[in-house]
């Protein structure tokens, strides 16, 4: 390769074919404007959003499609706050409604403190998801044997945490994701827990087909800085995947050559 | 006729229909969805829609989330 021509390194999920491999979310932003240019920083494709009643006191505030519009990104509606199956299954329903997409994020949390996946719920809601026509990304626990079963009942992929929801913890799991991603046919990224720009990078060095993320970027002093970040971190950490890292040594290997020293 | 409305009790005077609700609560159709007594409402169906007294409606856009 003479490193001027590559052939475009894109990834498939439910049928639809992205370059971006960094999704955001569009949460805890100081305002939609922000969240947009953040967006547009993260060089973002596919953005996560939540379904909320709408503030019948107030219906003319602010609406997330005048500012992050559905024709400009891929909209992922997520079930966040749901904790049981039919939670869930009711809340796509009125996403598909409000939108037409059947491109979803599943999450059936377990508790409010560490927010982490009830995973047999979950397992159960996607099933249901699944049999509604559903095409559904999961978020999910880092267990490969959940992995599989997720994937076995028809997942289009597989999500799971790094770290718990927001608390930036970076990759806690190298090892657990590096088994999932080897052993998954459906796409798989890391989605929760990134807290900055290297937390990415190793994500997509281990092999990930794209990283999600919402707190780092947002709650980052210059939140649209830190989505610049973000997306050199995706396509560094995915180059460096493709092109094979070296061995690791127990000792020093010399970059001169030590033969004509004068 | 009395509906509840996310939650929320309201007297409702207009055409008895989604639609006409849609409207009277000053929100635009198209960024909404609408679920009456648990059952989705399609776009296409808010005219055709009738509402009753006691209905539970919810409605529902989408915000920011992760």
């Amino acid at each position: 390769m003479d490193g001027s021509v590559q052939t475009e390194d894109t990834w498939t999920v439910a049928g639809r074919t992205f370059r971006s491999r960094l999704i955001v979310g569009t949460g805890k932003y100081k305002d939609y404007a922000q969240n947009a240019a953040a967006a547009e920083a993260a060089g973002a494709e596919i953005v996560t959003v939540a379904l909320r009643r709408v503030n019948l006191s107030d219906p003319s505030q602010p609406m997330l499609v005048d500012y992050v519009k559905p024709d400009r990104f891929t909209y992922l509606p997520n079930t966040a706050g749901c904790f049981t199956g039919e939670e869930a299954v009711r809340t796509l329903r009125l996403a598909r409604e409000a939108g037409g997409w059947d491109l979803v994020k599943l999450e059936v949390l377990s508790n409010t403190k560490h927010l982490l996946p009830d995973m047999e719920e979950t397992l159960r809601a996607l099933k249901l998801l699944v049999a509604e026509g559903f095409q559904v990304m999961v978020y999910c626990s880092d267990d490969p044997v959940y992995a599989v079963k997720l994937e076995e009942a028809g997942a289009a992929a597989i999500m799971p945490a790094a770290a718990p929801i927001g608390s930036g913890r970076g990759i806690q799991n190298a090892l657990n994701l590096a088994l999932i991603i080897e052993q998954a046919k459906v796409p798989v990224l890391v989605d929760a827990g990134v807290g900055t720009a290297s937390d990415a990078v190793v994500a997509m060095e281990l092999g990930c087909d794209a990283v999600l993320m919402n707190t780092a970027i947002a709650q980052a002093q210059d939140p649209i800085r830190m989505a610049r970040a973000m997306k050199h971190a995706v396509i560094a950490g995915r180059e460096a995947y493709l092109a094979g890292r070296m061995p690791k040594r127990m000792y020093a290997e010399p970059s001169s050559p030590l033969s004509g020293l004068i | 006729m009395q509906l509840t409305v996310n939650g929320e009790t309201r007297s409702f005077q207009g055409p008895p229909n989604v639609a006409a609700l849609v409207a009277e609560l000053g929100l635009d159709a198209r960024k909404v969805a609408v679920e009456r007594n648990l059952e989705i409402v399609p776009k296409s169906a808010y005219a055709a829609t009738a509402i009753a007294d006691g209905d539970r409606i919810e409605i529902v856009h989408f915000i920011g989330g992760g």
